[in-house]
């Protein structure tokens, strides 16, 4: 992969990315009041980290996160997930909703669910973001082999 | 007859167009595209219909998935094969596929309506229960979430298992480590 795109391509990339890395976030904590949750808001956060990585190049977007990072994010999104499912039977079964509930359309509502969505969003959009840097580095490799 | 239902068929018949050209163009960047524009058509039917927690999950996922497929397509080395195409196979397709569509069209006659869920019924249902004690219930305003992972988390702890193990077989598929030991192991046989 060539070291990024053009200036132009740049800049608007490093504007944009800050915004859309805002708006994934807010999609997701916000999901048990507005339409979205976790997975919009975690496959918002993986487009956005797409377009760094297209704007930027491999090596440049190592420096922001690496490989190891993503992989550590998408096992620790579904073991919380799981997680909260498990702490449950604190107040007596699986996925029972043990925090809570909260004033009604306020953001600190909902128990668990806001808990759930965060673990979903992480786990969706570093596994979404990691299968685009998996294609990527599977098709390095290849031209890796067939060009000596 | 409702301006939306309309509104619904055109963009249908939108999406079914696309499908097709998708399937029978000879240019992948091209069927990536159709691809996408079935998608953003799917996207704008789930808001006419009510539902903009899926539109905005159909949407955002179609959006990244054309943008790694038009990545992969563009770097791609075109290894297609021209296919021949027997007139039998094809008159024998397209017989079988009238007689799915007709068997498929008297079935549909049977259904409930559309539009009017069964678990809605008559004495409330689920739905309306959902409806009624869901805020009380979870606390969480927008209802698609609290059944989501409050009422049916279970479920969505499934769909969740599923994305998991898709993309650590994905991982172990594409990983660099292993093409390499395996390129390098041809290559001493060699």
């Amino acid at each position: 992969m060539p070291a990024g795109m053009s200036l132009i391509v740049k800049t608007v990339a490093r504007l944009a990315v800050s915004f859309i890395t805002v708006f994934g976030i807010y999609i997701i904590i916000y999901g048990h009041l507005t339409p979205g949750g976790g997975f919009a808001g975690g496959t918002i956060l993986a487009a956005g980290l797409v377009l760094l990585l297209l704007a930027f190049g491999r090596q440049r977007a190592r420096q922001i996160v690496t490989h190891e990072a993503v992989i550590t994010w998408d096992c620790m999104g579904a073991l919380g997930f799981a997680a909260v499912a498990v702490l449950g039977y604190v107040a007596g079964g699986f996925f029972v909703n043990f925090l809570a509930r909260g004033e009604p359309y306020h953001l600190a509502s909902g128990g668990t669910i806001v808990l759930s969505n965060s673990a979903i969003g992480a786990k969706v959009g570093a596994g979404l973001f990691g299968m685009f840097w998996a294609l990527a580095a599977f098709r390095s490799s290849r031209t890796k082999e067939e060009q000596p | 007859m409702d301006p939306v239902l309309w509104v619904l068929l055109a963009l249908m018949a939108f999406m079914i167009i696309g499908s097709l050209i998708a399937a029978e163009t000879d240019d992948l960047l091209s069927a990536v595209v159709c691809v996408g524009a079935v998608g953003a058509g799917l996207a704008i039917i789930d808001l006419f219909l009510g539902a903009p927690d899926l539109a905005i999950t159909q949407i955002v996922v179609e959006t990244l998935s054309v943008v790694i497929l038009i990545r992969v397509v563009l770097t791609r080395k075109d290894e297609t094969h021209e296919t021949h195409k027997d007139t039998l196979l094809v008159g024998g397709v397209l017989l079988t596929l009238g007689v799915f569509l007709v068997i498929g069209a008297w079935a549909m006659t049977a259904l409930h309506p559309f539009g009017e869920p069964l678990l809605a019924g008559e004495g409330g249902g689920v739905a309306s229960d959902y409806l009624a004690r869901g805020l009380a219930e979870t606390g969480a305003a927008n209802y698609v979430t609290a059944v989501l992972l409050d009422y049916r988390a279970y479920d969505t702890l499934g769909e969740a298992t599923v994305i998991f193990v898709s993309i650590i077989g994905a991982y172990v598929i594409l990983r660099q480590k292993g093409r390499l030991h395996h390129a390098g192991g041809n290559e001493s046989h060699r």
